[in-house]
């Protein structure tokens, strides 16, 4: 039995911790230098690999009445274009848009990757990763700030807001300097990582907790350690949603970023 | 045999976070739920309310993450 739940859940070890979140090297035979071809980059791999194909078949043989395939396709699409694009960015949001489209369905595949089989593991519960996505994030809003007004003007616009007193600016420029460049960006990271780490980390608490009540051989133990397995089908449920919400959330903030950036009247 | 009488142990830092969730918990919900009057009184301000709360949830929330941040890092 224990083999089986193995096989279906590849988690060991309790009681869970941060060393539940260890990659481990897939060649281990190769030597250190190939360490760092670990379980999570590869799960990386297969996600950007299954959202450009996701795309890309959505993306074939359209028609002007759609069928079931791209109807689906339009309903996803939708969801950036409208209610997260051109809601926030306004006329010029169709620049934008493919990075805003990417930066979602990665996220969310990723997420989901912490409730799928085989893999039971949100990626972005390694900080590593969040990291990676707000630096492409900030680069983007930074960068359209800059190609719209100019490295100083942009700097200026950014850290100054419009009608403040001279006497107040040695206060609120590094103020807003803080808050712009860096807080913001650590901050849309930080909320990405913390929510999978504990979500995920509540997950092993259940499922391993449930497991070793289970096996424990002692009838009140086992009724509580099923309890906590049937209860874990509650927050893995949570965890799909909570998944989604930080997909939602992290691409509505880079669009807000970026709309902040460009924005005509400060 | 189960180890079930392990002791318990532990952070404080993790009740302290706990406490500090309250704040950033209170912010958020009030936001929101501005957002929701708002919209109940003018549906078509809705694009508008939405933009501004969601710079302030961002900026109200930095506060939980920064509280969850310091809980690790500071022994």
């Amino acid at each position: 039995m224990s083999a089986m739940i193995g096989l279906l859940i590849p988690l060991e070890g309790f009681p869970p911790g941060v060393n539940s979140f260890d990659s481990k090297p897939l060649f281990p035979e190769l030597g250190p230098s190939w360490y760092w071809v670990n379980n999570h980059l590869i799960q990386a791999v297969i996600a950007t690999v299954l959202v450009i194909g996701f795309w890309l078949w959505m993306a074939r043989e359209q028609k002007v009445v759609p069928g079931k395939r791209q109807f689906f396709g339009e309903l996803a699409y939708n969801l950036v274009r409208n209610s997260i694009a051109r809601d926030i960015l306004g006329h010029e949001y169709r620049r934008f848009l493919p990075y805003l489209l990417a930066l979602f369905s990665f996220i969310l595949v990723n997420n989901l990757f912490g409730e799928f089989f085989l893999f039971m593991f949100p990626t972005f519960s390694k900080i590593g990763y969040v990291w990676g996505l707000a630096l492409c994030s900030w680069i983007l809003y930074n960068g359209a700030g800059i190609h719209k007004y100019g490295l100083f003007t942009y700097l200026r616009k950014a850290t100054l807001p419009e009608g403040v007193p001279v006497l107040l600016w040695p206060l609120i420029i590094p103020l807003e300097f803080l808050s712009n460049f860096i807080v913001r960006p650590v901050t849309l990271a930080l909320r990405l990582f913390a929510n999978l780490f504990a979500g995920h980390l509540v997950i092993l608490v259940f499922v391993l907790g449930g497991t070793l009540l289970l096996e424990s051989g002692q009838a009140f133990l086992v009724a509580a350690g099923g309890m906590s397995l049937i209860f874990s089908f509650a927050i893995f449920a949570l965890e799909l949603f909570v998944g989604f919400l930080q997909a939602y959330i992290f691409t509505v903030l880079t669009a807000q970023y970026v709309s902040s950036a460009v924005a005509e009247e400060h | 045999m189960l180890p079930l009488d392990a002791v318990l142990n532990g952070s404080l830092n993790m009740i302290g976070y706990g406490l500090a969730t309250l704040g950033p918990g209170l912010g958020v919900a009030w936001i929101f739920s501005s957002v929701i009057n708002g919209t109940a009184r003018q549906p078509e301000a809705r694009g508008a309310m939405l933009s501004t709360a969601w710079i302030g949830f961002a900026v109200v929330e930095a506060l939980a993450i920064i509280g969850i941040a310091l809980a690790f890092v500071i022994k």
